[in-house]
């Protein structure tokens, strides 16, 4: 039994699991029309993981099951966020969901899946089980981008995302392979003391840097390594992208630092895996941004987007330093924000057999619903980094992280860029408030949603006015785990 | 040379030989079957490691199982292979020049001094009595238990996204639900009609 003690870090992990196989039995009895059930017991769970989460966190890192998993701040903050954030993903997509015949038993599980999946990317302490966990998440993703069999798009998507995942996986673990080979290890903080003097060589540890960096590169979508993002963000269902886009980013933030700042953080390595994130950022949000301009296809300009918030978000890692961390996890928790509440209004404004995703199909919006207008404005001006949203803020913080350490020239070509991305976020904005709408459908939701995406919206603007608790909370969270 | 030696330079061979061709062979049946080649060399190489339990494991699993489906699949599925080929040498020249890129760079690490033998000593020969299957059974649920477990949920998920991508219910099928058979009352078959009488037309 000593090996499983103590086992209240991983309740909420535990507790996720069980029901998720319970939803997935009671779902077999439950008839197509009484599907809500399935829709309510999964969010029943979610807020149950997120209470556990809550409740069973503690400020002091944990360690069980033998060392492979950590329960500490970093881990309590981003777990409990990825669970609202599901959360929400949930409540804007069942109206899609449900239009589309994908409201169904499969959809829910997959889903709970993923984020158990999540959860355990950002729980790991060993490198076993952040790949064990990063294959969940992702084979889960792969499924939900499928789901909509008849659809060639999506079918094309979900193909395309699996095999460079399978190709991304297959790196990273000949990094972490390369890596046991040179330190007889795979516990991140085992590799953390280990410095370099025990080391055989470092060069066999540069050679496995490279491999792993390539890997994480592949799953954030950064550049060089982004040409999956577009195609899977455009392919798949809306509700399936506002998913991949969303929520994942927390893990993928969580394995960042879990590899690059605690395993490999050793100071001889550390200038290594910054030269190599310097090239992805500076290139992530130059094409990012630059790409985006030409897009005609909405959900296909926000993949540019996310592909230079990725930019932005390793510029804060690798600052190196506990501000830039911390910078970099409110990034994470600022991009996720805004890009729920951008695909909510997607997601809101698309009808059966109407997706909503050209420019041209947000013409006029602010005729249509001047208040759906106006959280838009809000999230596109936080996009754009324009104060006093929190996108601003966000950027601000990386930014000074980053100037800290004194690499001006990287700060000026990112605000550079972010001028020009500027352009693309306001001319939806000109869209909506400028231009007559082609169609003069109104635009309805339910009371759930109208509550939670106007929640969402204001929050960027309230979280901009007073950003300094969560950015305290970032900085600690790192600061404890690190 | 010794013996122990020479077997590891034939496994070895034999398999970078059997990797090759799977990706080379034109007819996807024989790439199937060159992996199994490959799948039984390095089930030899992981004898060779004293790690006898995989290296079965491996041969009953990977060939006994999982390629022999593979096959089935493969020689079931009508493969389009001059679809496949489509822009192939239109992509090769970049595709060969990163790949060469690539290896030259590996193979600059991998041929240096820090992969030798003598970096990597030969670790002390396992105790009489040392049992393979049964120290990797006692890691597996002790110190790996955690992440023995997520194994099996992935496999979970694999039979749940399987089912969900394949499992058609037809609208139209022909499919006949006994419960429904059997419950069935005249009322709903046979509808009585009270008709009036026709007349006889009188005179014939």
């Amino acid at each position: 039994m000593e090996y499983i003690t103590p086992l209240w870090p991983a309740y909420p992990e535990l507790f996720l699991l069980v029901m998720a196989c319970v939803i997935l039995i009671a779902d077999l009895f439950i008839s197509d029309d009484n599907r809500i059930v399935t829709y309510g017991l999964t969010q029943a769970t979610l807020a149950g993981c997120a209470l556990l989460t809550f409740f069973t966190g503690n400020a002091e890192p944990v360690y069980t099951f033998s060392g492979m998993f950590v329960d500490d701040l970093m881990a309590d903050a981003l777990k409990l966020l990825t669970c609202i954030a599901v959360i929400t993903i949930l409540v804007y997509a069942r109206a899609y969901t449900v239009a589309r015949g994908m409201f169904r038993g499969e959809f829910f599980a997959l889903a709970l899946f993923a984020t158990l999946g999540m959860m355990v990317m950002i729980s790991a302490n060993h490198l076993l089980t952040l790949y064990l966990g990063l294959e969940l998440l992702s084979l889960s993703l792969y499924a939900m981008v499928a789901l909509q069999r008849d659809s060639v798009k999506a079918t094309e998507a979900a193909m395309k995302y699996f095999i460079l995942g399978a190709l991304a996986s297959g790196m990273l673990l000949y990094g972490m392979s390369m890596l046991y080979g040179a330190t007889g290890t795979l516990e991140i903080t085992r590799l953390a003391q280990l410095s370099l003097e025990g080391v055989r060589a470092q060069a066999v540890l540069v050679f496995a840097l490279v491999f792993i960096v390539a890997g994480l590169g592949f799953k954030l979508g950064a550049v060089p390594f982004h040409m999956w993002v577009p195609d899977v963000y455009q392919g798949a269902p809306t509700a399936v992208t506002l998913f991949i886009g969303s929520a994942p980013k927390f893990a993928a933030f969580a394995i960042v630092m879990r590899l690059l700042a605690q395993a490999l953080g050793a100071d001889a390595l550390f200038e290594e895996w910054r030269q190599m994130l310097l090239i992805m950022a500076v290139l992530s949000l130059a094409i990012g941004n630059l790409t985006a301009i030409m897009q005609t296809n909405l959900k296909r300009m926000l993949a540019y987007s996310t592909i230079s918030h990725m930019g932005f978000l390793l510029l804060g890692v690798l600052s190196g330093t506990i501000d830039g961390y911390g910078a970099g996890m409110f990034y994470v928790v600022v991009y996720v924000l805004m890009t729920l509440g951008a695909f909510g209004v997607i997601l809101l404004l698309t009808r059966g057999g109407f997706e909503a995703e050209d420019l041209d199909d947000y013409r006029g919006l602010n005729q249509r619903s001047p208040w759906y207008a106006f959280l838009m404005l809000l999230l596109m001006f936080s996009m754009a980094g324009i104060p006093p949203t929190v996108g601003f803020y966000a950027k601000l913080s990386v930014l000074q992280a980053v100037v800290q350490v004194g690499l001006w020239w990287v700060a000026v070509i990112a605000v550079m860029f972010s001028l020009i991305g500027a352009f693309y976020y306001l001319r939806i904005v000109k869209l909506m408030y400028f231009d007559e709408p082609r169609d003069n459908a109104p635009v309805r939701a339910g009371g759930d949603v109208r509550a939670l995406l106007s929640a969402n919206g204001l929050a960027v603007i309230v979280l901009g006015i007073a950003p300094q608790p969560l950015m305290v909370l970032c900085i600690e969270a790192v600061r404890a785990s690190i | 040379m010794t013996f122990q030696e020479f077997i590891f330079w034939f496994f070895a061979t034999v398999l970078v030989f059997a990797a090759l061709r799977v990706i080379t062979a034109r007819n996807p049946v024989h790439a199937a079957l060159f992996l199994v080649l490959a799948f039984c060399t390095s089930a030899g190489i992981w004898i060779q490691l004293e790690a006898e339990f995989l290296g079965i494991a491996l041969i009953l699993v990977y060939v006994g199982a999982v390629m022999v489906l593979f096959l089935f699949v493969v020689m079931m599925l009508d493969i389009n292979l001059t679809r496949l080929r489509e822009g192939f040498w239109s992509y090769l020249p970049v595709g060969a020049v990163v790949a060469l890129l690539l290896v030259v760079e590996m193979a600059l690490v991998l041929a240096g001094p820090w992969f030798g033998l003598a970096e990597a000593p030969r670790p002390e020969p396992a105790p009489e009595g040392y049992s393979n299957t049964k120290e990797l059974g006692r890691l597996l649920y002790t110190d790996y238990v955690y992440p023995f477990e997520l194994a099996a949920v992935i496999l979970l998920v694999a039979i749940v996204a399987a089912i969900a991508l394949t499992l058609r219910r037809r609208k139209h099928g022909k499919y006949i639900d006994p419960a429904q058979q059997v419950s069935v009352r005249r009322e709903d078959r046979v509808r009585m009609v009270s008709m009036p009488a026709e007349k006889k037309e009188g005179g014939s």
